[in-house]
């Protein structure tokens, strides 16, 4: 860590249950959490909270992930933040999708412990 | 070689109706019913030609009756092509239904699956013995089911070619490693000691992270459930040349020599492992198969029944890749 602040993630993700457990671990881990629970909240907190992290859904009300990824890699301001895509699907071409767009990496939910998501996220911080 | 003759025999549809009622055709939609048609009219007609051509010594009534019959005949075959194509469609039909329903039952599951883990882990408040081992049991059934819905859902991609990969650099010891993290537990339940030998300075490999980490974890799975109590796993993970070779070695059960070609198979489990386990569905090592196989690796085994079981599958680097 190159200093002592809080590193922020943002998760946007409208399964509540989901989103809770999450943020519920990551805030134990020391992270500060924010979330939403469409895409157009999302977009709008990615603009105005500057978040280290994102954690992405592509299924989601009012404007899907996929439109929520273009839109941040459009915005010089924000397109270099990570973006973890959470998805149920595992949909081959739907998670190729969003790596062409620009996602850094991608995790089929019921695939993966929340401690496995954690070191993920760990060491793309780590990485930046 | 009675029964070989038999066994023939099996494949030979003596019974026309047989596929009708299978599939739950209509006589005129069933291409079994309609083959046996046209080649009972061909017949007839064979001899009907044969008799009119005699009596009448016309060429204009057999060519009268040849183009009849063919006629009769290409719409016959106009009627096996549509019942094939319903045959089909069915099939498409059923292979969505799967895809839809896994997909809907699949996440609840796993909501299901990270307040299980928060729970258990004790972080968000401690709970007594009892209460952990009654959660603990329906985490292992909730795993149970999303990992049943994962293998029929990769099974029905296998069979109609959708099984795709997304390649990506991937570092195939990270992988092996949180496998391995995430098996300490079950393996010390049943005091089966785990080794891992990972190679310095290992190339990354460009492979699909998700589904190399699925066909590992069935064989780190495989070698833990069919392992004998105070059992030894041996991982390895070398480099050969162009290749990452990963190996697991148990002491476990083996698979029956007579049965070890079968092993790949869908649905299949061997005779031995049955005894022991009555769970699993015998789809676990035809997965992993097509994984390594998409991924341009390779698979394979060696084993000895009561002694254990080796698996091994190689893929290739990236500079393998790349310098293609």
């Amino acid at each position: 860590m190159e200093n002592n602040k809080k590193q922020k993630i943002l998760i946007i993700e409208d399964e509540a249950t989901l989103q809770k457990a999450l943020q519920e671990i990551l805030l134990q881990e020391g992270y500060e959490v924010i979330s939403a629970l469409d895409g157009k909240r999302g977009l709008e907190l990615v603009r105005s909270e500057m978040p280290d992290m994102i954690l992405l859904d592509l299924i989601l009300p009012k404007m899907d992930g996929f439109e929520v990824l273009e839109a941040i890699k459009k915005d010089e301001k924000v397109k270099e933040i990570p973006i973890i895509i959470l998805t149920n699907l595992g949909s081959v071409e739907d998670v190729q999708r969003a790596l062409d767009l620009g996602a850094t990496n991608y995790m089929v939910k019921a695939d993966y412990n929340l401690s496995d998501i954690v070191d993920k996220i760990k060491k793309i911080i780590e990485k930046k | 070689m009675e029964t070989k003759i038999k066994n023939i025999l099996k494949h030979i549809n003596l019974n026309p109706f047989a596929q009708c009622r299978r599939y739950n055709l209509r006589l005129l939609q069933c291409p079994s019913f309609l083959f046996f048609l046209m080649g009972l009219l061909t017949l007839l007609a064979m001899v009907g030609t044969y008799l009119i051509a005699k009596k009448y010594y016309s060429s204009e009534v057999v060519i009268g009756s040849v183009s009849t019959v063919t006629i009769l005949i290409f719409s016959l075959g106009n009627l096996i092509i549509k019942g094939i194509e319903k045959i089909t469609a069915t099939a498409i039909i059923k292979a969505e239904f799967i895809s839809i329903v896994s997909h809907q039952l699949k996440a609840p599951l796993a909501n299901l699956k990270w307040p299980l883990e928060l729970l258990l882990s004790g972080k968000i408040g401690n709970l007594n013995e009892k209460q952990l081992s009654y959660l603990k049991l329906i985490q292992e059934n909730n795993e149970r089911m999303i990992k049943l819905i994962n293998d029929l859902l990769d099974v029905s991609k296998i069979e109609d070619g959708r099984m795709k990969i997304i390649k990506q650099n991937v570092d195939l010891k990270e992988i092996v490693r949180s496998v391995v993290d995430n098996f300490i537990h079950l393996a010390k339940a049943s005091n089966i000691s785990i080794s891992l030998n990972i190679e310095n300075n290992l190339p990354l490999i460009k492979t699909d992270s998700n589904r190399v980490r699925l066909a590992i974890q069935n064989l780190v799975d495989n070698a833990v459930k069919y392992n004998k109590p105070k059992g030894k796993i041996e991982i390895d993970l070398k480099r050969m040349k162009n290749r990452i070779y990963f190996s697991i070695k148990d002491t476990g059960v083996g698979i029956p020599k007579e049965q070890q070609k079968q092993i790949f198979s869908k649905f299949f489990r061997s005779d031995n492992v049955l005894k022991h386990q009555t769970q699993g569905t015998g789809l676990g090592l035809y997965i992993t198969k097509a994984i390594i196989k998409s991924s341009g690796g390779k698979i394979g085994f060696t084993s000895e029944e009561n002694k254990g079981t080796t698996f091994w599958f190689y893929l290739p680097t990236v500079s393998a890749e790349t310098g293609r």
